[in-house]
């Protein structure tokens, strides 16, 4: 068991990629959490796409990648929040629009450009090629994102929770917007090395998603969230390197199961304990001993 | 004006009596004596629907209004400029002679929302809900103070929900959550309390909470409080004014002037009769 743990460990390319994996998971957990409660799901996925032909740019122009890719995930952002105000069509209708535009921009530089190899790290991360010098960028960045997550922390959940009562006391509800999709992007960049664009809006959404049914208060979600997320994120590493196969894969689909897990047997908000308090509650109401058992299962509930 | 206004005011979030305002009579300049909502001529709608047409209200200070009127009258529409959330298309809104924007910055303005307004599967506690209203009051992290916590022990304690401070928002009934709401404009102590339809969804209990809740606000800290609502019942006993909306105002007054079946019959029965 031991040599399981530490012989992969011996490689310097797999401490990277463990300390790279957990920590953008965690950030990206963090984020996910108000993400899950604002109903923002869509717009992880929709900055992930977007910010391919931010990428290209700047390896074209010799720019750092993440800088090309922040200004891109922003433009995506005011694109979509221009488009819906703006006009009549809905949110996710400019999401669908702005994101598909973008990301075809994006495949179009790429055909133009030499070298092709940077394409499908980009779409599927490389985790396992990750230097110290990308190291350090990750967490700082991680870092800087958290500091401003927490500090912040209750604006956001009001943000999330009532609108209306925000905007009364005066806090600027635009503002505090941008900064989250701000954040959004930042932390989009920061994983990118590690899951790729397709896979980076599961780390986004899973983590809070999973800890929203099984947590009652937000300061617990948090910590449930960024513990599952780091726990996938092991589990994710080790399995790819075992097993031989994909890493950004069997992270997110480490978090996938821990979901599974959740959904059915969180303590209330499970499938499994409601099925089972849905049927306590029925047999206490028809168990009326002249009724036969065959409409005692048949009961239909009305939910 | 406004010092006088609104007594229990925080020194720092009290507006300045300006060269404009002589404190010592409590009369602003040109604005309506003490008076802490005044509306001027105004027109407001969405595309294609005219939402409020040339409305004028006053309501003066340490006073409880109710804005009466049918689902569609404008109600809503109307509390959302007074919010600073819809743009009219012409006319004024002054709170305690301030804009809109400035009142709210200076937490001169509470709101308690309406039933389906609140995601009830949110995970907050009562008290986390209640201490929300304190936020204005508090720097950029939002950490709660003594003088906060205190503010929320009281708020929950006058609408009853001490016991259940600890539940979760979604774990109360209808007027329970009402009452949690209420709690937190009054932890806000802003001097003026929006109430959007306080009386719908509500039990008794709950209702005659809430009533004498605000009669107490209005009468131990002098706020003004304006309520929107389509319920007659309940109105006439709480309210010193009564404004009657559709569109434009039908009638304004005492609620014995108001509410007689000869004016709501003229002006306005059909319509509500409709609708309620």
């Amino acid at each position: 068991m031991w040599e399981l743990l530490v012989q992969p460990m011996e490689f310097p390319f797999m401490q990277h990629a463990l300390a790279a994996a957990i920590i953008s998971s965690v950030v990206c957990a963090l984020l996910s959490c108000w993400l899950v409660l604002m109903g923002w799901s869509l717009m992880g996925e929709a900055v992930a796409h977007s910010i391919l032909p931010g990428i290209v740019l700047a390896h074209i122009f010799g720019l750092p990648m993440a800088l090309g890719a922040f200004v891109f995930g922003m433009l995506a952002v005011l694109l979509i929040g221009g488009i819906s105000g703006g006009s009549t069509l809905k949110h996710d209708t400019s999401i669908g629009v702005v994101f598909t535009s973008l990301f075809a921009l994006g495949l179009v530089l790429v055909s133009r450009t030499p070298s092709e190899t940077h394409l499908t790290h980009i779409l599927f991360g490389n985790v396992l090629g990750i230097s110290q010098q990308d190291l350090l960028q990750t967490a700082g960045m991680g870092l800087a994102t958290v500091a401003v997550l927490l500090a912040l922390r209750r604006s956001f959940v009001l943000l999330a929770f009532d609108k209306i009562h925000a905007h009364t006391i005066g806090l600027s509800t635009g503002a505090l917007s941008i900064l989250l999709l701000a954040l959004l992007a930042l932390t989009t960049v920061t994983s990118l090395q590690t899951l790729g664009i397709l896979l980076v809006v599961a780390m986004l959404v899973v983590p809070g998603a999973t800890a929203l049914l099984l947590c009652r208060r937000f300061g617990p979600m948090l910590a449930v969230a960024a513990c599952s997320a780091a726990a996938s994120a092991l589990i994710g590493v080790y399995a790819s390197y075992w097993l031989d196969i994909s890493t950004g894969g069997s992270i997110v689909l480490a978090q996938s199961g821990q979901f599974a897990l959740a959904y059915l047997f969180a303590p209330v908000k499970g499938m499994v304990p409601r099925l089972r308090q849905r049927r306590q509650r029925s047999a206490g109401e028809h168990a009326a001993p002249t009724r036969p058992i065959d409409t005692l299962l048949d009961v239909k509930d009305p939910a | 004006m406004s010092t006088e206004t609104s007594p229990h005011t925080h020194p720092d979030t009290t507006p300045r009596a300006g060269s404009e305002t002589s404190a010592d009579t409590g009369v602003g300049s040109g604005a309506t004596p003490g008076a802490a909502v005044v509306v001027e001529r105004l027109s407001a709608g969405y595309p294609g629907v005219r939402a409020l047409d040339e409305v004028s209200i006053t309501v003066g200070a340490g006073r409880i209004c109710a804005l009466l009127g049918a689902n569609g009258s404008g109600k809503s529409t109307l509390f959302k400029a007074l919010l600073g959330l819809h743009r009219p298309t012409a006319g004024t809104v002054r709170l305690f002679g301030m804009d809109p924007s400035r009142a709210r910055r200076r937490n001169q303005v509470s709101y308690v929302p309406q039933h389906e307004q609140v995601d009830t599967s949110f995970p907050v506690s009562v008290e986390q809900v209640v201490m929300m209203g304190r936020y204005g009051h508090m720097g950029l992290t939002k950490r709660a103070r003594p003088s906060d916590r205190l503010a929320c022990d009281e708020a929950l304690d006058q609408v009853g929900l001490s016991e259940l401070r600890r539940r979760g928002i979604g774990e109360l009934s209808g007027g329970q959550r009402k009452r949690a709401f209420l709690a937190r404009a009054i932890a806000q102590q802003a001097p003026l309390m929006l109430l959007d339809e306080p009386f719908a969804g509500v039990d008794r209990g709950s209702e005659e909470l809430i009533s004498s809740v605000l009669k107490a606000l209005r009468d131990t800290s002098g706020t003004t409080v304006l309520i929107s609502t389509h319920h007659l019942a309940g109105v006439e006993d709480l309210a010193d004014e009564v404004v009657l909306l559709h569109q434009r105002v039908l009638a304004a007054g005492l609620p014995s002037e108001v509410l007689t079946e000869e004016q709501l019959g003229r002006s306005f029965g059909a319509v509500l009769r409709e609708t309620t």
